[in-house]
């Protein structure tokens, strides 16, 4: 069978918390040994991985598969594709497709039908609601037993406090997590991008920063109410992290996530009424944008997740106000994240805590986000120091719809491990 | 043996031994029933008037009977041809009803606590037929007494009771009885369906169905209404069948000679199969059998008993 050597890399580990050289060997699509110098046999494939950083395999959390219903936007296989080439080995896929993830025949599909690539892994998640309706309850139990992570209505908020509670503790009988797209719809109104200077001097309608607060610090009233385990997702605001620090300090049972955005460019993005940097929760200002990096700095986020979310060019080829929300992330995810490790805002380890340890964790991924013996051989090997340039042309994703495109970066997988099945990337 | 109280309200209300005294009464007066001729004069010249604010087959008949074999007179209000739905109070209404001298009120009622505020206003006893959410004190009582006359012990049993305990009357009643009489108590359903409040050792929430139904001496399986798929407490009647039903299989986990009792009305395979019910399995007719022989005994203590 398949056997993998990867020799000389360094091993960033975050659970035995340790950043060494090791040589890791891998087996049949599992981590065999872990060690300083492994002899192997011939019939190995070797990866030589001198300076390269060796991380468990990336975990995408929060991404959008846009099928079935908007195949024109991603296909699970681009999708897939697409984290690929971003150097993840697992992504997690929302629930609000056509029709939603809200039933076990919908779930199945996305499954059969990621599997049957033989690319990355995909794990789904559910919804809270029947097609994302904020009325009824999904069937939670029929999504988790056909092999859903999590349940959410990423993308349309439960407005309803009653129906939010309810979720989380429906939720928990079947030790469920949840995940909360935390925004108050009504506030947002009919706002695009962030209220402030910028939405004033484009004369455009904006959202203002407590939309994002309000909904956030009821989900961490909720879930500190009834003991449930809630996940806060895409957090852009300076305000939210000190709710972040708020629910930390009282040890309530909630994760906190940010993506690559909030913490790389700010609200002037928009000034050249810019759709590909219209996305929900928007960008924001940079005071916005500092409170983000030194919250990543003091740990107060669990997780950074890219909140991929296709849009076609034509949706995009429009003005910001008919423009849909969502920018990509699957490709640039990991090289921005890395300008924190350049700044010194994030260790390589605060790293594969972020973008592979804890949200297997949250998600009870079995036998992923490390690098120990007996677990999933996936691995994520990152040269933090290789240049390149986004380039449209290379986009895996079907949609590029990034504000990213052209930037240079410094940093990237070099190897995708999945299952033990090499990816060069 | 006396039990002094005017009224029957709640279970809490009761001591171990008023538990037991009650239910050593029933039967005696279950042997009644067993006659040919199923009466006895105990409580003849007694007016008795049974106010069903809410539907109900098995407790409006039990009372109903349980009244008659005891030789008093009865009167059934129907609640929707009185006045009450002219507009007047509950406190009017019952003043009134007061004033023809009534000797004992039975309510069911479908707001919690109402059967308290009339044993307030009124010189005659009360006996609560089930109130909202609350209780219902006779339901618990002959539950007890089913499980005595198959068990002989109940401190220190497993007794599950699954299914909506939150909006359960019989469940907040059979909850406070059995813990009286030392039962260890698991609760399983849906974390919407469970109560957030316990704040005693011999309760527990289980994790699984199979937590809760392992080994358990006695499993009380309570009714799921269509209703509350509407305000969120569960997605659907097809997943709580999936889920949160009782089937052949799971019961197999139980102690050999789990008794299984069920207030009714059954929603057959929707929180317990029908199969169980169909093997006779089940005790749910010695359940409907005491509750006549309970609420003889209730009204015998509380009217008859102390008067006559």
């Amino acid at each position: 069978m398949e056997k993998l050597l990867i020799k000389n890399g360094i091993v960033v580990d975050p659970f035995t918390d340790t950043q060494v050289k090791r040589d890791i060997y891998i087996e049949n699509g599992l981590i065999k040994d872990i060690k300083k110098e492994f002899v192997g046999a011939s019939g190995i494939n070797v990866i030589n991985a001198d300076n390269l950083y060796v991380l468990p395999g990336l975990v995408d959390m929060h991404v959008h598969l846009r099928e079935p219903g908007f195949e024109y936007k991603e296909t699970i296989k681009t999708g897939m594709e697409a984290a690929i080439a971003g150097g993840f080995t697992s992504i997690c896929c929302m629930p609000n497709s056509n029709p939603a993830n809200d039933c076990k025949e919908v779930n199945s599909f996305i499954i059969n039908k990621a599997k049957s690539f033989d690319l990355c892994n995909v794990f789904t998640i559910g919804a809270i609601s029947r097609n994302n309706e904020g009325l009824n309850l999904a069937n939670i139990g029929d999504l988790k037993h056909s092999g859903a992570v999590a349940i959410s209505d990423d993308g349309m908020p439960v407005e309803d406090s009653s129906l939010m509670a309810r979720a989380l503790l429906y939720a928990k009988t079947f030790d469920m997590p949840v995940i909360s797209h935390s925004e108050d719809i009504k506030l947002r109104g009919k706002g695009i991008i962030n209220e402030g200077i910028i939405s004033h001097k484009l004369g455009v309608n904006g959202i203002p920063s407590i939309a994002e607060e309000i909904a956030i610090f009821r989900d961490i009233k909720l879930a500190e109410y009834f003991g449930a385990s809630l996940h806060i997702a895409h957090v852009s605001t300076k305000s939210s992290v000190e709710l972040i620090k708020m629910a930390k300090n009282k040890r309530i049972n909630i994760t906190f996530e940010t993506c690559p955005h909030y913490f790389s460019i700010n609200e002037d993005s928009l000034l050249s009424y810019n759709t590909n940097a219209k996305m929900n929760p928007p960008l924001r200002t940079q005071e916005d944008v500092d409170a983000i990096k030194n919250a990543l700095r003091e740990g107060l986020f669990d997780v950074i997740a890219s909140d991929h979310a296709p849009h076609s060019e034509d949706e995009k080829n429009t003005t910001l106000d008919e423009a849909p929300f969502g920018i990509i992330g699957l490709e640039t995810s990991l090289a921005l994240t890395l300008r924190l490790y350049h700044e010194k805002y994030l260790s390589m380890l605060d790293i594969a805590n972020l973008m592979s340890y804890n949200p297997a964790k949250i998600l009870k991924l079995q036998n992923r986000g490390a690098i120990v013996n007996g677990n999933i051989g996936d691995i994520t090997i990152i040269n933090p120091e290789k240049k390149w340039t986004y380039k449209k042309e290379n986009i895996k994703s079907l949609s590029k719809n990034s504000p990213f495109i052209n930037k240079s970066f410094k940093g990237a997988a070099m190897y995708a491990i999945i299952n033990g099945k090499i990816f060069k990337l | 043996m006396d039990y002094a109280k005017k009224d029957l309200i709640s279970i809490n209300d009761l001591s171990k031994s008023d538990i037991l005294y009650f239910i050593d009464t029933a039967k005696e007066f279950k042997k009644i029933s067993l006659q040919d001729i199923k009466k006895v004069p105990t409580m003849r010249g007694k007016t008795i008037l049974n106010l069903f604010f809410e539907p109900s087959t098995r407790t409006k008949t039990s009372f109903e009977i349980a009244q008659k074999r005891l030789s008093a007179d009865t009167i059934n209000l129907s609640i929707s041809q009185s006045s009450v739905v002219k507009g007047e109070s509950l406190s009017d209404t019952i003043l009134n009803l007061q004033a023809m001298k009534p000797d004992a009120f039975v309510i069911r009622h479908y707001e919690s606590g109402a059967p308290f505020f009339i044993s307030n206003i009124t010189n005659a006893s009360v006996i609560n037929a089930g109130d909202g959410i609350n209780e219902h004190p006779t339901q618990c009582l002959l539950d007890i007494m089913t499980i005595f006359e198959h068990k002989k012990e109940i401190q220190s049993s497993k007794i599950a009771i699954i299914g909506d305990v939150f909006h359960s009357r019989v469940a907040r009643s059979d909850i406070a009885g059995l813990s009286k009489l030392g039962a260890e108590i698991y609760l399983y359903g849906p974390q919407t369906l469970m109560p957030r409040f316990i704040n005693s050792d011999n309760i527990k929430i289980a994790g699984s169905m199979v937590q809760a139904v392992k080994e358990a001496d006695v499993i009380i399986m309570l009714r799921v209404q269509k209703e509350r798929t509407a305000i969120y407490f569960i997605p659907s009647i097809e997943e709580y069948r999936t889920y949160f039903k009782l089937t052949d299989e799971i019961l197999k986990l139980a102690s050999k000679d789990v008794l299984i009792l069920h207030p009714g009305p059954v929603n057959r395979d929707v929180e317990i199969s029908g199969s169980i019910i169909n093997s006779g399995r089940t005790a749910i007719f010695d359940q409907v059998e005491n509750g006549i022989a309970i609420r003889m005994a209730c009204l015998y203590i509380l009217l008859g008993g102390r008067h006559s």
